[in-house]
């Protein structure tokens, strides 16, 4: 008795492993149409890693199909508001996002490649940073609030029509100074618990920290839609709660800092597919 | 009327008689409880969707009575059965008074 007692205990912790593993096997189709490279090979300049895969491999069987279709994935719903504030005027100059780049589908390809060097402004610029210079600049209108709803609503839907496409952001040439200084803040130790990015992200992934299945900390699928908050969150907001989750002073939104921390680690997903909005706990 | 609010059904374009397809359903909407307070301490008024209806034909397939404790952006998947074409008919009703309402055909070759 005692013996099949204990049998049924092996077969039971033997089942529970054998289900984690069957979710990272899985392969992400969306609405059955865009395949999504969510485990490829990893970029030369992060070679450590062997293979880089999307947060999606990580999550629960019922998380992962959340994102397979556009109907039951949450994070569409911001998409629909971002389309109505894309076709509406706004600001001086009577334009609207339409006005210059007509249907949303024209940016197809753009969140693939950004964080990226702007030449007229002489920077590295984020999406966000991109809308706010086309809000400010072209349409005479107020700057959105880095973080905020309208602009986190605004990447997903920039995101969205690029999904499939792979990350391919640039490290060299102009941008490469701040894609040094984003290296370094990914290896460098904060707050009272003493953790780099890389302790959890490079060296832990596939554990569990706690009860969260630890990641590689990729960002292709932001803005991501989050079942603790119910609503779409930022990757600079995502690196900042990180930050404050090692009891570290954090860094604001759209300071230097971040803007080369997200060009370094948008960096280590290249050759992943841009997969925003995305669904994960 | 409550912001934003967008009905969103899908339903497939075409069956087979007797054949038991699945319905989706969602209706974004803030589904604010009452119960809460804003930063004031003051309480925030109930204003959610409190009934939801499908038709077929005129014939009732279902009828949600809906409470505040129902999470925002409401979502609800059943399954029918679809005995020739015709129209499903969604409508949604939301405390203020309004009423929200989408339809598809369906085609039973």
């Amino acid at each position: 008795m005692k013996l099949l007692f204990r049998g049924g205990v092996v077969a039971g912790a033997l089942f529970a492993a054998l289900a984690a593993q069957a979710d990272e096997e899985a392969n992400l189709v969306i609405n059955g149409d865009i395949e999504i490279t969510v485990r490829t090979d990893a970029p030369e300049h992060v070679a450590q890693l062997g293979t880089i895969y999307s947060g999606w491999v990580f999550r629960s069987d019922e998380t992962q199909s959340l994102q397979m279709d556009d109907f039951e994935n949450p994070g569409m719903i911001f998409v629909d508001d971002a389309i109505d504030a894309w076709n509406t005027v706004d600001g001086t100059a009577g334009n609207s996002c339409a006005a210059c780049h007509g249907e949303p589908e024209s940016l197809a390809g753009v969140r693939a490649v950004y964080p990226k060097w702007n030449d007229e402004a002489e920077e590295v610029r984020t999406i966000a940073m991109q809308v706010n210079g086309c809000r400010t600049e072209r349409m005479g209108a107020e700057a959105w609030k880095y973080d905020g709803k309208e602009m986190i609503n605004m990447e997903a839907l920039i995101a969205s029509v690029s999904r499939g496409m792979p990350v391919d952001v640039a490290i060299d040439g102009p941008a490469q100074s701040m894609w040094e200084l984003g290296r370094e803040i990914y290896y460098t130790r904060f707050g009272q618990l003493d953790l780099s990015c890389a302790n959890c992200h490079e060296d832990n992934y596939g554990n569990n920290i706690r009860s969260d299945h630890l990641s590689q900390g990729q960002i292709n699928g932001f803005p991501t839609y989050r079942l603790k908050n119910a609503q779409l969150n930022g990757v600079q907001s995502r690196f900042r709660g990180c930050i404050r989750d090692t009891r570290g002073e954090t860094y604001g939104v759209g300071v230097e800092e971040l803007i080369a921390l997200e060009l370094y680690v948008a960096s280590r997903g290249n050759g992943l597919s841009v997969e925003g909005p995305s669904v994960r706990n | 009327m409550a912001d934003n609010v967008k009905p969103r059904v899908r339903v497939p374009s075409d069956a087979t008689a007797g054949e038991e397809i699945t319905i989706k359903t969602l209706i974004s909407h803030t589904m604010e409880s009452g119960q809460r307070k804003d930063g004031d301490g003051n309480p925030i008024p109930r204003s959610i969707i409190n009934r939801f209806t499908c038709t077929f034909n005129g014939e009732p397939v279902i009828d949600v009575t809906m409470e505040p404790a129902i999470s925002t952006n409401p979502y609800f998947e059943f399954q029918a059965i679809v005995p020739e074409s015709g129209t499903f008919e969604f409508t949604w009703y939301d405390d203020d008074g309004s009423v929200y309402t989408d339809s598809k055909e369906i085609t039973v070759g």
